[in-house]
């Protein structure tokens, strides 16, 4: 057993540190999300440049072939710096199902384009009706010609307005929530029939609804087994989860931080607050929440290559604590900091929203208890 | 012990809930339901239309335009009020600053203040909090130095809701900077159009804009807005506190929102099923629930008690913590509610998205919530409550 980063980990990690240290401060990123695209271009060139794109896909792809742990550690920098560029849409989701289930020649035309900072992503998998069900799909893919038409909506896509391409599943055959039927459809962001709707998040992200209105498709554009997707879709958004717990956990740690100082300093009564023992244990819950999330955080990491149902289990397991102590620490920074926590002009509501939001993203605590209840009773 | 109303109770109901359908406009009800923040001219029309109805002020003494009622008929309007998402009045001048002036006020003072307070033609602010001054609010600086028949104030006050509308403020400043800290304290009613006050707005972290900072530099203050005696301004801001304690659990408005949970809750889908029949999430609506009726009979305890003339004492404290916490879980119950569409965007002061980008009932759920967090620091924060409780119920 050993919770040691590598060298090169460590190069990586003091790397992306420095970066948002240096150049992603509370005041850019303000600006950053309120600019048209969301997120700033020259960072994604940067990202590329540092071999943040490629980190975690595969060699043969132009990718550096990192592991898991290497996803975790720039994804807990970029919750530091509550970081807005789609990296998570593009490269854990749809550069993952590309590698995951692409062919040689979709693996070909994407990989090296995501990792060169050519090409963004973003994938649709939640319709007004599915709530957190990945398998509850309506959005329908019929044969027509050779190819495909598709029909339907998908919810909430992260980084949609920005993407040069977007992975929707839909339904080739079986009921609405069976996994029998569930495929996958590689779409270009412009094709004919594909309406957004974009607009910005809670937490400063972007995001779209999309509408599908008969729109053709050939079969090149089917990613995976035509009607046996849903496997990949739940191995790639388990991999989504661990980065999200890892983003999470850098954001909680800044809350922690920033917290931990507001009681050293602000004083009433004569006396730092942090000398009252409500405040004292209520900071102890606060750290304790995060220290288990860090926990999960590694070991969902460290299963993600395990069984399947190995997998899973961390991953319902991580996300129930992230989203629970996301929740927790972020509502109890703002409090302890009192009317200063309710401004916009400090960072922490902003940190507080996005917990809020991580909680949400691909289940929140409910689902992934009661995911965890059905894979170890 | 009975819990039923009367039938004059009931026909008293019937009467407020045709009043409030025949006179609360939709726009106004709907821009309530979604949590916008609201403008003057919102909180002004609905003041005036129960002012001319003379259902304004039933906690003012009948002389100076209060009504007589029981504590059940408050209870009764105010339910009503929140069911119909009629918008709640803005308290600095009705519930705040008039009891002190008619309680503690010159005859000038009533006769100038209470009737413009009473028509709308007058809005308040409260100036308590400084940067420096939020829990312990005793320790603050703000400066009132006599210069012939005016004070000169200097200082800065924080988190003022609705200053950048309010037409005066009134203000707790230290006039004896050598007696002990709440002896000093002086209650000041000021002009906003005074030269010398800057008010400048707080964006919250919900984007909308309800509180601000005031700036007082070298305000000229006639010595006639005095309230009482110069240093007796704590007992003043005591009393005030004590003032009206039971609209702090709000209830009323919890009910609503409980409701409406529930309406979205069925709506809603997982697995094919209404989420409301979620054995997890209905348990979380019931526990919630559960509280918030044992928060209204706790509540409408201490209505019986006041009718009978015996104030709440420190023991409410309790009905703004639970009250605050109730409000709180109700929101986060929403916003877990309505799922991935808790995510769109909203912003207030530009029609939000229009039209919503999911259900319509998912509109303004997360900026309500995320205003919401301020209910458990403004007022007194929950920490502070509870001190007040195991100081002086408990003797701890």
């Amino acid at each position: 057993m050993d919770f040691s980063f590598s060298t090169e980990q460590t190069l990586l990690k003091d790397s992306v540190v420095r970066f948002v240290q240096d150049e992603y401060d509370f005041d850019a990123r303000r600006k950053l999300v309120t600019s048209d695209d969301g997120f700033s271009r020259d960072n994604w060139a940067k990202f590329a440049e540092l071999g943040w794109l490629s980190m975690p896909l595969p060699e043969d792809y132009g990718g550096l072939g990192g592991s898991p742990v290497e996803t975790m550690i720039l994804m807990e920098a970029f919750g530091a710096g509550l970081v807005a560029e789609p990296y998570m849409p593009t490269v854990i989701l749809g550069a993952g199902l590309v590698e995951a289930a692409g062919s040689e020649a979709q693996k070909q035309e994407i990989l090296p384009a995501v990792a060169g900072g050519e090409m963004m992503l973003a994938f649709g998998f939640a319709e007004p009706q599915s709530r957190f069900n990945l398998a509850d799909i309506t959005t329908t893919a019929e044969a027509s010609n050779g190819g495909y038409v598709l029909n339907g909506k998908k919810s909430v896509v992260f980084g949609a307005p920005s993407a040069d391409k977007i992975i929707v599943s839909a339904r080739a055959g079986g009921g609405q929530r069976d996994a029998d039927g569930v495929s996958l459809f590689m779409l270009d962001a412009d094709a004919a029939g594909l309406a957004r709707r974009d607009y910005r998040t809670v937490d400063g992200l972007r995001a779209a609804d999309l509408t599908l209105d008969g729109v053709k498709a050939g079969p090149e554009a089917v990613l995976g087994d035509l009607g046996g997707a849903l496997g990949v879709i739940e191995n790639v958004t388990d991999r989504a989860i661990a980065a999200l717990c890892a983003e999470a956990v850098g954001a909680m740690q800044v809350l922690h931080d920033t917290t931990n100082e507001y009681l050293k300093t602000r004083k009433q009564f004569g006396v730092p607050i942090g000398k009252f023992q409500v405040l004292q244990h209520r900071m102890v819950d606060m750290f304790i929440e995060l220290e288990q999330s860090r926990s999960m955080t590694y070991m969902v990491t460290l299963k993600l290559d395990e069984g399947e149902a190995e997998r899973k289990k961390a991953a319902s397991g991580a996300k129930a604590q992230i989203g629970k102590a996301g929740k927790f620490v972020g509502a109890q920074s703002v409090q302890l900091h009192g009317g200063m926590g309710m401004t916009d002009e400090l960072k922490v509501g902003h940190f507080y929203k996005r917990l809020m939001m991580i909680d949400t993203m691909f289940g929140n605590t409910d689902h992934h208890l009661k995911r965890f209840a059905a894979l170890t009773q | 012990m009975d819990l039923a109303f009367t039938p004059e109770e009931l026909a008293f109901r019937e009467e407020v809930r045709a009043f409030i359908a025949a006179n609360l406009p939709s726009e106004l009800s709907e821009k309530v339901r979604t949590g916008h923040h609201l403008e003057k001219e919102d909180l002004r029309s609905w003041h005036q239309t129960l002012a001319a109805k003379g259902w304004l002020a039933p906690n003012w003494p009948v002389e100076h335009g209060g009504i007589d009622w029981s504590p059940t008929q408050k209870y009764i309007f105010d339910e009503e009020c929140a069911k119909a998402g009629a918008p709640p009045l803005s308290p600095f001048g009705l519930s705040m600053v008039a009891p002190v002036i008619f309680t503690f006020g010159s005859d000038e003072q009533k006769a100038y203040h209470l009737p413009k307070i009473y028509s709308g033609e007058h809005f308040w602010c409260q100036g308590y909090s400084e940067p420096g001054s939020g829990s312990d609010l005793a320790s603050l600086r703000t400066k009132a130095e006599r210069d012939g028949d005016d004070y000169i104030v200097n200082g800065h006050k924080v988190w003022t809701t609705h200053a950048h509308f309010a037409d005066w403020i009134f203000c707790l400043v230290r006039t004896d900077p050598d007696a002990k800290q709440q002896e000093g304290i002086s209650f000041l009613l000021i002009d906003m159009k005074s030269p010398g006050i800057t008010v400048r707005p707080i964006i919250t972290i919900d984007e909308g804009h309800s509180i601000n900072e005031v700036f007082l530099d070298n305000v000229r203050v006639p010595r006639s807005n005095l309230i009482g005696e110069e240093n007796k301004g704590w007992t003043y801001a005591k009393f005030l506190l004590g003032h009206e304690r039971t609209g702090i659990a709000n209830v009323a408005d919890s009910k609503v929102r409980i409701e409406k949970l529930k309406e979205i809750a069925r709506a809603e889908l997982t697995d094919g099923s209404p989420l409301i029949t979620d054995s997890a999430f209905s348990r979380k609506i019931a526990d919630t629930e559960v509280d918030l009726t044992a928060l209204e009979m706790t509540n409408l305890r201490t209505l019986a008690d006041e009718s009978e003339g015996r104030a709440p004492g420190p023991e409410a404290s309790m009905l703004k913590i639970r009250g605050a916490e109730l409000t709180q879980r109700i929101d986060e119950l929403l916003v877990e509610a309505v799922g991935y569409y808790a995510n769109p965007y909203e912003l207030p002061e530009h029609g939000r998205n229009e039209p919503a980008v999911g259900p319509d009932y998912a509109d303004g759920i997360l900026a309500h919530h995320l205003y919401m967090r301020a209910t458990t620091i403004y007022g007194g924060s929950n920490e502070i409550q509870k001190n007040i409780i195991a100081k002086m119920v408990l003797g701890l």
